[in-house]
């Protein structure tokens, strides 16, 4: 399948789910990124004025996309920052390093959109066998 | 998103219907979910029943996977299900309650009449908007630091009363008297105590909000007279909020941890996100300590709020708080889970009962409903879309015998938050609802087209499938004048 899209937003009657591309794992898992914080607000407001560097570790593949959007949500939650681009440095199937770049919530310029809660285990998928293919569902 | 479902299920009655276990290997017992013929419909094109199915894996699991009539497709457990588990040999799943542990509803009465508030209902939305913080980001004015956190955790809206914030009725008609015992704050990451610190006192988003309604039919005089619910036309005040990112967060270490777990004791499971652990490993004690600091949190946050809505009324309309009547009618959680005894097989039983999105709804006579309630049963909230109704209720006895003391908490979603974004805007919904008689404040327009009354379930259908099954008995209903949304 040729990929022309980073992501797409997948339709659930409570929640959100998201399908992230690439073309390779680092990419796809950046991709993913990128579709949780255009769930939150618009990803053309946003400028990158600082960084934060993330280092993670999970069990197998698909927990480490969890944890690695999960641990998103919360620095949103407690920094307040909206990331727009995530360079990975490192990644294989149970360790994640990245820097990822955004800036803090300016209600000016910036429309808060969706809530997010969490990513979950359901419907979670790491498929590599045609591009990179990751698919989440976020509790809103 | 999802294949229609393409499963086994059965009717039982009007009002139930069975997935048998041999709808798939691994279900230890039969679904059975509280619903009508005309709101099955939409649910075959969802993954709800797959749920229901997958639930009944559970250790432990006891009589039926169940799911009341709101149900809607969720992650891991379907919204709407109910599932008792074994104390000795079951388990618990932090899937099973959800990441916003202890959402929850709490109903105030007032003296106050429809004629009354219509004049000053742009004003009192207003003044709510402002003196409750609410919204995606928002921070709350309460200022703790870790030790009071931990003490918000234990002590729960006790806590919050005794430093100013409500009166101590307000405790007594809450469900655990708005605190869980067994919480330990050691339980609880350095990261859910971040996340809990700025945002206790917050009202939050997404479908939390406050409602100012008006009294629009009463169906049992007697319960209503026991809640201070006396005539048409007389205006409440619903509560409806959580645990926020602090009880977000203890969810999402949970499953990480118990995810873990599972490998470790053998267990299997169709779906991740119901990851668990035996109610008595460590792992699974841990988690129940955790959760009940997150529950503790959530009464503290709804204390809070109470308080300030006292407030904003006593503002808005210059009269005192006895003048106004601002009596709390009872509080209660609707992602929870709670060691409660059950008679199972004629032997007594302690069950572990996960509610994710149901309301508990014990009889009359019971001794955990409040002593003012007690001839008359537990009152349960079901709170429908913010354009049409919101019904009073109280448990029963049948609900004991079939749902562990469950009943439905909401209308339940039809239409997916994307779909009812690009149906209707913001602005629209707001008029529409105008037009309805409905002053709405939100900080987001977004979020108010996704909350909009086309995406969820008429609740009179929802709550007559549970009147008629009788799991819940209703008593009033109430028409919405005034909300805030988050």
């Amino acid at each position: 399948m040729p990929i022309n899209k980073d992501f797409e937003i997948l339709d659930h009657t409570a929640d959100v789910g998201i399908i992230a591309y690439g073309i390779d794992l680092r990419q796809a898992f950046a991709n993913a990124a990128r579709a949780l914080f255009s769930l939150i607000t618009e990803l053309d407001d946003l400028e990158e004025v600082l960084y934060r560097d993330i280092e993670l570790a999970a069990s197998d593949v698909e927990s480490l996309l969890v944890a690695w959007l999960n641990e998103l949500v919360y620095r949103f939650d407690t920094e307040g920052v909206l990331f727009k681009r995530f360079d990975i440095i490192q990644l294989d199937d149970t360790r994640l390093q990245a820097r990822v770049y955004g800036e803090k919530v300016d209600s000016s310029r910036h429309e808060l959109k969706t809530g997010v809660k969490a990513a979950t285990y359901h419907m979670l998928k790491v498929d590599k066998t045609d591009g990179f293919r990751v698919q989440v569902l976020f509790d809103i | 998103m999802a294949a229609p479902w393409k499963g086994i299920v059965r009717k039982i009655d009007d009002y139930r219907w069975e997935i048998p276990t041999s709808y798939k290997t691994g279900m230890l017992v039969p679904g059975l979910i509280f619903t009508s013929e005309s709101m099955l419909g939409h649910l075959w094109e969802e993954q709800a029943f797959e749920q229901v199915a997958n639930v009944a894996f559970l250790p432990g699991i006891v009589r039926h996977s169940l799911a009341m009539p709101d149900i809607h497709w969720g992650y891991g457990f379907p919204i709407g299900g109910v599932a008792a588990t074994r104390v000795k040999d079951g388990v618990v799943s932090p899937g099973g309650v959800g990441f916003d542990i202890n959402c929850g509803v709490r109903l105030v009465r007032t003296n106050l009449t429809e004629d009354e508030v219509r004049p000053k209902i742009e004003p009192l939305v207003d003044q709510l908007f402002v003196n409750i913080p609410s919204g995606l980001g928002s921070e709350g004015k309460i200022r703790v630091k870790e030790k009071e956190l931990e003490e918000v955790m234990v002590r729960g809206s006790r806590w919050a009363m005794e430093k100013g914030y409500g009166l101590p009725d307000d405790i007594i008609v809450t469900e655990e008297s708005g605190s869980m015992k067994g919480a330990n704050p050691d339980k609880v990451s350095s990261k859910a105590k971040k996340r809990g610190i700025p945002q206790l006192g917050t009202l939050g988003s997404g479908n939390h909000f406050l409602e100012v309604e008006v009294v629009d039919e009463i169906y049992d005089l007697k319960a209503a007279k026991a809640m201070g619910i006396e005539a048409l036309g007389q205006v409440l005040l619903l509560i409806h909020t959580g645990s926020r990112g602090f009880g977000h967060q203890i969810c999402t270490d949970y499953v990480a941890l118990l995810g873990e777990a599972v490998k470790r004791y053998g267990i299997s499971l169709p779906d991740r996100q119901l990851a668990c652990a035996p109610i008595n490993s460590p792992e699974g004690q841990d988690y129940l300590a955790a959760m009940s600091c997150a529950a503790n949190y959530a009464w503290a946050n709804r204390q809070f709020i109470l308080h300030w809505a006292r407030e904003s009324f006593a503002r808005v309309f210059g009269k005192s708080q006895q003048e106004l009547g601002m009596r709390q009618i009872y509080d209660v959680c609707h992602n929870i889970a709670k060691i409660e005894e059950y008679t199972i097989n004629g032997k007594k039983e302690k069950l572990c009962v996960h509610r994710k999105g149901a309301t508990r709804a014990f009889p009359a006579g019971h001794p955990d409903v409040p002593e003012i309630y007690r001839s008359v049963g537990q009152p349960v909230f079901i709170p429908g879309d913010m354009g049409r109704y919101s019904y009073v209720a109280l448990g029963t006895e049948v609900a004991m015998r079939e749902t562990f003391g469950s009943t439905c908490h909401g209308a339940g979603r039809v239409q997916s938050r994307a779909a009812a974004k690009r149906s209707l805007r913001g602005v629209d919904v707001a008029r529409a609802l105008a037009d309805r008689g409905i002053t709405v404040k939100t900080g987001s327009m977004a979020s108010l087209a996704e909350e909009a009354s086309e995406a969820y379930k008429d609740v009179s259908e929802v709550v007559d499938i549970t009147h008629k099954a009788g799991i819940s008995l209703k008593v009033a209903r109430t028409k919405p004048i005034g909300v805030v949304k988050g």
